[in-house]
């Protein structure tokens, strides 16, 4: 995202030497020190940095693991390790996915495949979550690429959001978490449609497209197809992949820090109830396929308060924050995340309330 | 990061899941059902990095020749500065390689038991070996019925809670580590002295009707009169589930 401001000043600068000698004032010191970069500096590169860091790293490896070995710090590495290795193979699904898509699928096909009309193609691209197993990690990239793709942005929003919560593997193990209670699994799958295609909606309505700021890919329009589809799926794990580093380094601090006592008391209220699982939902960023063993466990709460768990959860968390915002630019996830919290929670109390 | 960096990351990401998911290790942080496709997105992030490096040395070969200012070493597109962030697993995985969750993540949370209702007889043999999850959930909900007078031997990791008692906990996984729940059974009789928190034993004993609560999220806890215990290897998988 930095990449392509840091890119400019450089082609800035080649001139300016020469060109504009009196205007080095204050503000041009950075500018006038970045050429001489180009001399013996401008050989590091990021591979030299990266050479160097590891070596530093493997020297200083035993007074490291020494400050990591403290209980909480090994808690948090594990979580933290976890949450990436749990996300890995969703997130290479995801990438492979979306690289699939931007290269190999002729934009034609998405033309042909969605209603014209946005509005309707919003629940069709939710509903056609369905198919995709797996858990949210994967979903962020794939939208980014049906947006890149030409899709409606709104259509692509909706099935980001659909398809980690309604997919059959993510039912089945709420059906399983929840035994003899089959309404969650419909009132589970049928908020999150409707959160889903609400949002979508809403995104018609009020949506600005230069909110979303896809990052600057190599242009693989001229590439032969392998090496595009290659450029593509490495581009999509460094940006995801990186976010999500991110993601799991917020969800293991908080999995450490957040005692569990103090929810106990809010379990009793069922407005607090309500708010306080959504809030645990966002910060707990739990896999959509375990969450509903967590909500099942937090007998405390009402059914209502559980459901919102579920239907907040795999569509706003921080690790897809983090992810949304490498995909889709700040601008965007700024917006998208508080508006699909607010709306995931009425929506939840909504069905909550007639079919629970 | 240019595109020769960013292959490198690649390569110690795929490596270090490679690594963590053909031993035992990944045991600690997710499910067993999990490695295959742990091992497929290893293999795949290893051959990305692979096929851009291949593509990078073609790639600046033949620009090189074709218009020899081209910006030469693939540092037209930089990655974000996020990716940086990727080499943190790989050092956690790699060099830390922090262990599965034990008593600090356990008496930090509550004993997690779900509802059931259906009790099948214990498995043959004297003792009988269960799961600590199993014994917690028989002692609690079918009130020991289920288990009457057989001994039982559950194997689990010591945990000493704030009040000095000493309980049996194993740690429940669903999906990875961030949604671990410990499961907990209290100790009398024979209550294993003198041993550090964390390490694992082996129980035998017998249901006794009396419970506590748990002092986090006031679910019961079970006891169990030991009649002997010993101290073992942790096994390999050290969640139950």
């Amino acid at each position: 995202m930095a990449a392509p401001h840091r890119a400019q000043p450089r082609e800035l600068t080649e001139p300016s030497p020469g060109g504009l000698p009196e205007a080095a004032g204050a503000d041009h010191v950075g500018e006038l020190t970045a050429p001489s970069g180009r001399g013996p500096l401008g050989r590091i590169g990021s591979v030299e940095i990266l050479a160097a860091v590891l070596v530093l790293v493997v020297v200083f490896r035993a007074p490291l693991s020494r400050v990591l070995s403290a209980p909480g710090l090994q808690t948090w590495t594990t979580v933290f390790v976890s949450v990436l290795t749990q996300a890995m193979p969703f997130l290479v699904f995801g990438v492979v996915l979306s690289a699939v898509i931007a290269v190999f699928v002729p934009a034609s096909f998405f033309a042909k495949a969605l209603p014209r009309h946005p509005a309707l193609a919003v629940p069709v691209a939710s509903a056609a979550g369905v198919v995709l197993p797996g858990c949210e990690c994967g979903s962020v990239p794939i939208a980014g690429a049906l947006v890149r793709r030409g899709v409606t942005p709104a259509a692509a929003l909706a099935f980001l959001l659909a398809s980690p919560a309604i997919n059959p593997i993510v039912l089945a193990s709420t059906a399983v978490a929840f035994p003899g209670q089959p309404r969650m699994v419909i009132a589970r799958a049928l908020a999150s449609m409707l959160t889903a295609c609400a949002m979508g909606w809403l995104w018609l309505r009020l949506g600005k497209a230069e909110w979303i700021k896809l990052p600057h890919r190599p242009e693989l329009a001229g590439m032969r197809k392998w090496p595009a589809f290659w450029a593509a799926a490495r581009h999509d794990v460094m940006h995801a992949g990186g976010y999500l580093v991110v993601g799991a380094m917020a969800a293991a601090t908080i999995n450490v820090l957040v005692p569990q006592q103090w929810m106990r008391s809010l379990g009793d209220n069922p407005v607090l109830g309500v708010i306080t699982l959504a809030v645990l939902a966002v910060v707990l960023s739990i896999c959509s396929e375990a969450d509903a063993f967590v909500a099942a466990s937090l007998r405390e709460f009402s059914m209502t308060a559980k459901l919102t768990f579920l239907v907040v959860g795999p569509m706003i968390d921080l690790k897809l924050f983090a992810m949304q915002t490498g995909i889709f630019g700040r601008r965007f996830a700024t917006r998208f995340a508080p508006a699909t919290f607010v709306l995931a929670i009425l929506v939840a109390v909504g069905v909550g309330v007639v079919l629970l | 990061m240019n595109r020769q960096a960013q292959a490198v990351v690649l390569l110690l990401v795929g490596g270090a899941v490679l690594r963590t998911s053909l031993t035992d290790m990944y045991l600690r942080y997710v499910k067993q059902g999990l490695r295959p496709f742990l091992i497929a997105a290893g293999l795949l992030l290893v051959i990305a990095a692979v096929m851009t490096l291949w593509y990078e040395f073609r790639g600046s070969a033949k620009a090189a020749h074709d218009h020899g200012d081209h910006d030469g070493h693939g540092h037209g597109h930089r990655g974000p500065w996020v990716a940086w962030l990727l080499i943190l697993p790989v050092f956690a995985l790699l060099l830390v390689s922090p262990p599965a969750l034990g008593s600090y993540a356990a008496s930090r949370s509550g004993t997690a038991l779900q509802q059931v209702s259906d009790f099948p007889p214990l498995p043959p043999g004297d003792p009988a070996k269960i799961s600590v999850l199993d014994y917690a959930s028989r002692a609690v909900f079918d009130e020991g019925r289920s288990i009457g007078d057989r001994k039982v031997r559950l194997t689990g990791f010591v945990v000493t809670g704030a009040d000095g008692r000493s309980y049996l906990a194993r740690m429940i996984l669903t999906c990875c580590a961030a949604d671990a729940r410990p499961v907990k059974v209290a100790l009398a009789g024979q209550v294993p002295t003198g041993l550090k928190s964390d390490s694992w034993i082996e129980v035998t004993g017998r249901y006794v009707p009396k419970s506590i609560k748990d002092e986090i999220n006031g679910e019961r806890i079970p006891y169990l009169d030991v009649a002997e215990y010993h101290e073992v290897a942790a096994p390999n998988e050290q969640y139950e589930s």
